[in-house]
């Protein structure tokens, strides 16, 4: 859910339902490296609700295209990981003795 | 600055730096920094972690995108230099505990895959016990719950979760059964773990029905037999071993249901998929001078666990060696007292994780890494489709 201005679509605060630390903090480090990103933070309002809110202030694109490029790059390195991961596992049944792959 | 002057700057001479020294210190004759680099302390600020006697700083990691935009530098988040640079390096690798580095990623997404382990990563456990009778000491209840925490040899993948107005059925139930008892004159009988028997075909606890006549009803509505499914077929579902559940007295017995169920670890801590998965940053330890001789020994005492080692530096002296950076536990007794501060220098590098994952037993533990990785990116992907 983002909570927004109609008139400035460049900083916005979207509303995770369901979410805590581990997809806000990981949103945050990705969106902080964005270039096109001002200002970015998130805040858990109340510990017992299940919710975090993410702020997204940006240098003039939508807040909201940015998050979604954000998480896409989030994507992207997750799937790197997934793929080196099984690439360092093959490796090691295969030879135990030589750990090291790129 | 001009091109000219940044050259000269560079090829100060040594007779340059006497004459500096003789006018003493002046900031305007240090050398500028190139632009579109940092200069190395920034560097080491950035990658690593310095533990200090007291406390450890350059904790944080700087991750704004602006934070070097004075000097020149971009520190935006750049897909390839990061698929370069990222490795993973197995260490140890064995059905239940897994040791890798981790290396070139941002604390922020390491910690994201270990919070996902623990509590996201769902296994099958048991929710439900029918019991039909308990003469034990064990109470019902503290016996319902030490059975919760057992571990099921079980890929969850297989199952669905029980919603609440669901009824139990072969794709989200799995049902085991426990007879056990303890006959007159005999010793005392321990109850183990793999004395729960599975049940392919579901409950067989007839269910008290309301309506008189109505068909005979179980408490749960299995369609066909687990066992008919081609993963469960000469492959039975088991508990882990060993587990001791209740002892039996003479004439003690106890004969229960128990109804497993999907679910994740942040419900409850028996669903967590991993005993524990941590990480830690890689320790590295540098020698700031040459240390020789009897303070060879003396540091090679002071570590509990090993890191230096003494080499042969010629002519029968000796000096320390650091051997093995790994086995440092940042316990920082070597740089304790007597100045040791200033020829000891203790780091861990901020992109460099040591992770260990300690499965339960429910799926081997580099497919416990691969199914985190997977629900981080149905997260992102849950926001991308929310946004659109």
């Amino acid at each position: 859910m983002e909570h927004g201005s109609v008139r400035d679509p460049s900083s916005a605060t979207f509303c995770f339902v369901d979410e805590d630390h581990t997809l806000a903090n990981s949103v945050r480090f990705a969106l902080n490296q964005d270039p096109r990103v001002s200002f970015c933070g998130y805040s858990i309002p109340h510990p017992s609700d299940a919710k975090v809110n993410i702020r997204v202030q940006t240098t003039g694109d939508p807040a909201r295209e940015v998050l979604k490029d954000a998480c896409q790059n989030l994507m992207v390195m997750c799937q790197h990981v997934r793929s080196t991961l099984d690439k360092a596992v093959d490796d090691y049944k295969r030879n135990p003795t030589d750990m090291d792959t790129k | 600055m001009s091109e000219q002057e940044s050259s000269s700057d560079e090829i100060m001479s040594s007779e340059e730096e006497e004459q500096q020294q003789k006018e003493g210190f002046s900031y305007w004759n240090l050398k500028d920094v190139e632009r579109g680099q940092l200069p190395p302390h920034i560097r080491k600020q950035g990658a690593r972690v310095h533990c200090k006697p007291d406390a450890p700083t350059n904790t944080e990691t700087l991750q704004y995108s602006g934070s070097y935009a004075a000097m020149g530098v971009d520190n935006s988040l750049r897909l390839d230099p990061f698929r370069e640079n990222f490795r993973i390096k197995v260490i140890a690798l064995d059905k239940d505990k897994m040791e890798f580095d981790m290396i070139g990623i941002d604390a922020a997404v390491a910690n994201a895959f270990r919070r996902v382990l623990i509590s996201e990563v769902p296994t099958m456990a048991i929710e439900k016990v029918f019991i039909a009778n308990n003469t034990s000491v064990i109470q019902d209840e503290v016996l319902a719950h030490r059975l919760g925490l057992i571990p099921l040899k079980v890929d969850p993948r297989l199952f669905e979760y029980l919603s609440a107005n669901d009824t139990p059925n072969e794709k989200n139930t799995i049902v085991l059964k426990l007879h056990a008892r303890c006959n007159q004159g005999q010793p005392r009988h321990t109850v183990y773990s793999q004395e729960l028997k599975w049940l392919p075909n579901g409950s067989e606890f007839a269910k008290e029905s309301e309506k008189p006549d109505s068909k005979p009803s179980t408490y749960t509505s299995f369609s066909c037999s687990q066992d008919s499914q081609p993963e469960f077929a000469g492959n039975p579902i088991s508990t882990m071993e060993d587990i001791i559940v209740a002892k039996l007295g003479p004439g003690q017995e106890i004969e229960l249901e128990a109804h497993a169920v999907k679910g994740m670890g942040k419900t409850h801590a028996k669903w967590s998929p991993v005993g524990t998965a941590w990480y830690r940053m890689f320790p590295e330890v540098v020698l700031l001078d040459k240390i020789e001789g009897e303070d060879a020994e003396e540091l090679m005492r002071k570590c509990p666990s090993g890191v230096f080692d003494i080499e042969d530096a010629g002519n029968g002296k000796k000096r320390t060696k650091v051997a093995d950076s790994r086995a440092c536990t940042l316990c920082r007794e070597c740089i304790r007292g007597d100045e040791w501060e200033n020829r000891v220098s203790l780091h861990r590098v901020k992109d460099h994780f040591i992770f260990t994952i300690e499965s339960t037993g429910a799926l081997p533990p580099e497919v416990l890494f691969t199914e985190a990785v997977k629900i981080l990116e149905a997260k992102c992907e849950r926001v991308i489709t929310e946004l659109s």
